[in-house]
């Protein structure tokens, strides 16, 4: 046996010093990891989403589509205004909507409602959608997000409370463009 | 004057640092690097130290909570004495670090300074490059105004596009839902402690390297760097043409950090900080984002892509950039250094500075954004109605109620995301324009549905009478004939 395999006690004692640290690191690294990836987790566990009310279907005119704001369901002290989030409302008729995110559905800028032309439009890469959210023009390659609505004793309601990317919802669906909502329907901001 | 010596010598004899800092300043290098061509790198690290400086004063007064950090700005600009000089300070200096580190990369890429034996300090350049790029980007950010917040969405929407993991890093950037209050703290925690942290140890190791492997001697046509012979060259070079770094060579990097600092000095007191624009409220949505000066090309890109590309070349894109960068010096690690005989490295670099240019200049009008209150604030020229027909009146009223101004512009002002209608009766017929208007196509909406026949009908009426006084309106020959109406027919008629 040569001397480099021989194990002597100082080395055995360095190599077992190498594997306490290690040990302790691991431990510590669970709290350390699930602390650093808790905003993944907590949005895997449908934490951030809930239904907000934007207010009664009276303040919604027949035919017409407004600005709405509500506070995000998921904020932190610190959060100030930017939890305040906007959308547009569209009302079809009676208590058929159709609830939009103002982030384009190209890279997010907010779009603006042009009822003369019955047009969003973007301000940044110039995207532009009809009134019922489908893609009209530009670089979007899918309509306005639409949240999932209810509506419950004169009240409207979304499912809303994540910011909505491109890569996050999938595009909508047929049924999604009737304006049709049901409660239980997989929420597209999920 | 004993006494200073005898403190500094108590002290070296504990430290032992004076003989390395005089070896590494009088290390010789050869004469013809005293250039000005050489100062590039030396005056990026004298702005990256002004950045440090500046960038621990503004900490001392901004908040970095989404409740507070654009109150902590307006402070800094209007409150507190000087705060609005620092912070320019700082935005200048930011501006004039990216613009020295492009140069100074194009300097030692021109100059073949990247070939054995500096790839490792080429490499870590890059880095370099990479982690500069990253302090502007979350630089931007830490100015929190309605610019920032907006172009974090645009951010998470390109996070979001990678396939499968998008919705998980959209999580990990933004450290909740939405853009709030945790993203602004990590961004602030990887501007202020994660990437400088890596930007010194980065520059440590750069300029480590310079001294060890000694500054690339002016590149002369025709010798040529072999790996085999190389150093014992470069050695024989400095023996023999060389000079210590200090005095020799070092007043020039000197003068010209003077300069720069002075130059950011100069921007700063004239010009002033940069913004911030308006309150980081998700609800007013009267705004039109744009990006910081060097990211302007990327605004550009992102808007002239087809969208079927987009995804692809933005994700794709950075990366392949990125290796092809990291791979230069081990594709072209020996032979010519000098960029006289290097004429495809001088095209790329005009080629990459054109492109970059070009996608800058378009990138600050904008072309392809709407103008958003062209149709109500653009004036109609008033000799396009002259001599016009209430029918004709009444189209140019529809043309600005419908936002058509938002695009297509009419004499100096309107959108320019459309073509120009000034002339557009010369290109397309009658025919034509109703289809194109009520059909939309190549990228404009239809508005079939937005229109009544009767403005459809005044609509094109007007757009009709928009051609040159010397010019024809366009019209389909064949309706003429058919129609017994047209020019061909009475032509024919007289004949």
């Amino acid at each position: 046996m040569s001397n480099e395999t021989l194990l002597t006690r100082r080395g055995l004692l360095m190599k077992l010093g190498i594997l306490l640290n290690g040990m302790v690191a691991a431990a510590l690294a669970v709290p350390v990891v699930r602390f650093v990836l808790s905003s993944i987790t907590l949005g895997r566990e449908n934490a951030y989403v809930s239904w907000v009310s934007l207010g009664q279907v009276s303040d919604f005119p027949e035919g017409e589509t407004r600005l709405a704001t509500f506070r995000n369901p998921y904020v932190l002290p610190t959060d100030g205004q930017t939890a305040d989030t906007a959308c547009w409302v569209r009302r079809i008729e009676g208590e058929q909507f159709q609830v939009f995110a103002v982030n384009c559905a190209h890279l997010g800028c907010p779009v603006r409602w042009f009822p003369q032309s019955g047009l969003f439009m973007c301000p940044c890469h110039g995207g532009a959608y009809y009134r019922d959210g489908s893609r009209a023009s530009g670089p979007p390659e899918r309509g306005l997000f639409e949240y999932p609505f209810k509506v419950e004793n004169g009240t409207v309601t979304i499912h809303a409370g994540e910011l909505p990317t491109p890569g996050t919802i999938a595009p909508a669906s047929a049924k999604a463009m009737t304006g049709e909502r049901v409660e239980g329907t997989a929420p597209p901001c999920a | 004057m004993r006494v200073i010596a005898a403190i500094a010598q108590w002290f070296d004899h504990r430290l032992q640092l004076a003989s390395p800092i005089r070896d590494a300043a009088e290390h010789p290098v050869p004469r013809n690097t005293a250039s000005w061509f050489y100062v590039f790198g030396s005056a990026a690290l004298v702005v990256f130290c002004l950045q440090l400086a500046t960038g621990i004063l503004l900490a001392m007064v901004y908040v970095p909570s989404a409740d507070e950090a654009w109150n902590s700005l307006q402070a800094l600009n209007h409150q507190v004495v000087f705060g609005w000089f620092v912070r320019a300070l700082h935005g200048w200096g930011s501006n004039f670090m990216v613009a020295i580190v492009l140069i100074h990369m194009t300097q030692v890429f021109l100059f073949g300074a990247y070939k054995y034996p500096r790839e490792l300090t080429w490499i870590v350049g890059v880095f370099l490059l990479l982690t500069t790029l990253g302090m502007a980007f979350t630089g931007q950010i830490m100015r929190f105004d309605q610019d920032a917040y907006w172009g974090l969405g645009i951010g998470a929407s390109i996070a979001s596009r990678v396939p499968v993991a998008g919705p998980a890093i959209v999580s990990l950037m933004l450290g909740g839902p939405i853009i709030a209050g945790a993203t602004l703290s990590r961004f602030f925690t990887l501007h202020v402690f994660v990437v400088p942290g890596t930007l010194i140890v980065l520059v440590c190791l750069h300029v480590l390297m310079v001294l060890k492997l000694g500054i690339n001697e002016w590149p002369m046509p025709g010798r040529l760097v072999r790996k085999a012979t190389y150093e014992r060259d470069y050695h024989q070079l400095t023996k023999a043409d060389g000079a210590p770094f200090v005095p020799y060579a070092v007043w020039k990097d000197m003068f010209f950090a003077a300069f720069v600092l002075l130059a950011v000095g100069g921007c700063a007191w004239y010009v002033g900080p940069f913004g911030p624009t308006g309150r980081p409220d998700p609800t007013i949505i009267q705004t039109a984002p744009r990006p910081d000066y060097f990211f302007l090309w990327l605004f550009a890109l992102l808007s002239l892509l087809p969208p079927s590309l987009e995804t692809a070349a933005v994700l794709i894109g950075p990366a392949v950039v990125t290796i092809a960068l990291l791979l230069l010096p081990f594709l072209s690690g020996e032979g010519e250094k000098s960029w006289k005989r290097r004429p495809i490295a001088v095209l790329t670099v005009l080629l990459i500075a054109i492109t970059l240019g070009t996608f800058t200049h378009l990138a600050e009008y904008a072309p392809w954004s709407p103008h958003m209150n062209a149709w109500s604030g653009d004036p109609l020229p008033e000799q396009l109605l002259r001599g016009t027909t209430a029918l004709q009146r009444q189209g140019a009223l529809v043309l600005q109620a419908k936002q058509c101004r938002n695009c297509h512009a009419l004499g100096d002002s309107g959108g320019e995301r459309g073509p120009r209608l000034d002339t557009v009766a010369v290109r397309l017929t009658q025919d034509q324009l109703i289809r194109q208007v009520i059909q939309g196509g190549g990228n404009m909406p239809a508005y079939g549905t937005n229109l009544s026949p009767a403005e459809t009908t005044a609509l094109v009426a007007f757009l009709e009478t928009l051609h040159p006084p010397d010019q024809a309106p366009a019209h389909e020959a064949a309706r003429g004939v058919v129609l017994g109406s047209g020019p061909e027919t009475r032509a024919s008629a007289k004949r």
